[in-house]
C-alpha cells in the first residue's frame, strides 16, 4: 500500500513536547477502543504511535519544543490510519541499521522503526522522510 | 480525561542479597516515566558493590523501545560491576516485544518471580 495523500478527517497540531504527545496518544487510543478494536490491536496501535511520536520529537524536531508535530488520523471500525509529521529535514528509513544485527544488539537505541513495522499492517514514510503513516486493520 | 501516569513508582525489597524491584506503572512508554524509573534503578545499581537485581514486570502492560534502551543501559552498568540483572513475570505481549527485537537473547528472563529468585542461588 502506498503513502497516499488522501486527507484524513482528524487533525491535531501540538508543540513538540512529550506531555502533549501523550495527551494526543490517549485521545486517539480512546477513539480506537470506542471503535471496537481488541486489546491486542490497542496494544499494537499504542506502541506504534508512541514510537512515531517519540521519533518525531527526538529525531525529527531534535527535541525543540518551538517546533510542531502534526498528527492526522482516521479511526473507523475497519481500520485505523495515523500520520505523524515533524518539522525536521527527514531521513531515509532504509539507512537505519538493523537493531537485531549481532553487533547492534546491545546498542540502547534504534528499535522504534522495527517495532512499528512489527505492530502495524502497513508503515510508510513520505518521500522526504518527515512523515510516517501507520495503518492497522481491525481483524476481528 | 486522558489516562496519565505522571509519577514513576517502584516497590523495592531485599531478599537473600537480591534487590527485588516491582514496577508499579502499567505503562513504561514515555521518556518522562522512563527517566524517573531508570534514575531510581541506576541509583540502586550504584549503591550495591555487586548489584543483584530482579525486575518484576507483573504489572507492566506496555513497554516502548526507549524503555528497552534504558534496560540495556542498566544491564551494562550491572555487568560492569560484576552483578546480575534478571527480568521476571513478563506479560506475553511484552515478551513478544523482547522477541521481535531479539533482546530475549540479551537479557536473562525467567517466568515467575520465584524462578527469578532461584536464578540467583
Amino acid at each position: 500500500m502506498s503513502f497516499d495523500r488522501l486527507p484524513l478527517p482528524e487533525k491535531v497540531v501540538i508543540p513538540s513536547d512529550l506531555k502533549a504527545a501523550l495527551q494526543t496518544e490517549e485521545r486517539i487510543l480512546e477513539a480506537v477502543a470506542e471503535a471496537g478494536y481488541s486489546r491486542e490491536a490497542q496494544f499494537a496501535i499504542r506502541l506504534a504511535l508512541e514510537e512515531a511520536l517519540v521519533n518525531a520529537h527526538k529525531h525529527g524536531n531534535r527535541g525543540d519544543s518551538t517546533r510542531s508535530i502534526t498528527i492526522t488520523y482516521d479511526v473507523d471500525p475497519s481500520r485505523v490510519v495515523i500520520r505523524v509529521r515533524d518539522e525536521g529535514e527527514g531521513f531515509q528509513p532504509r539507512n537505519v541499521p538493523d537493531p537485531t544485527a549481532p553487533d547492534r544488539l546491545s546498542v540502547p537505541c534504534g528499535r522504534g522503526i522495527m517495532l512499528m513495522r512489527a505492530y502495524v499492517d502497513d508503515l510508510q514514510y513520505n518521500r522526504q522522510g518527515n512523515e510516517v503513516q501507520l495503518i492497522k486493520n481491525n481483524s476481528r | 480525561m486522558p489516562e496519565a501516569e505522571a509519577e514513576a513508582k517502584l516497590t523495592v525489597s531485599t531478599e537473600d542479597g537480591v534487590t527485588i524491584v516491582e514496577f508499579e506503572n502499567r505503562k513504561i512508554l514515555d521518556e518522562l516515566t522512563i527517566n524517573q524509573i531508570f534514575e531510581k534503578l541506576n541509583e540502586l545499581a550504584d549503591t550495591e558493590k555487586v548489584p543483584m537485581i530482579l525486575l518484576n514486570f507483573r504489572k507492566v502492560e506496555h513497554l516502548s523501545s526507549a524503555a528497552l534502551g534504558a534496560l540495556i543501559t542498566l544491564s551494562r552498568k550491572v555487568s560492569r560491576r560484576n552483578g546480575r540483572l534478571v527480568l521476571a513475570n513478563i506479560h506475553p505481549q511484552i515478551y513478544e516485544v523482547f522477541k521481535i527485537t531479539r533482546l530475549n537473547r540479551v537479557f536473562e528472563i525467567t517466568g515467575t518471580t520465584q524462578e527469578g529468585k532461584r536464578a540467583f542461588q
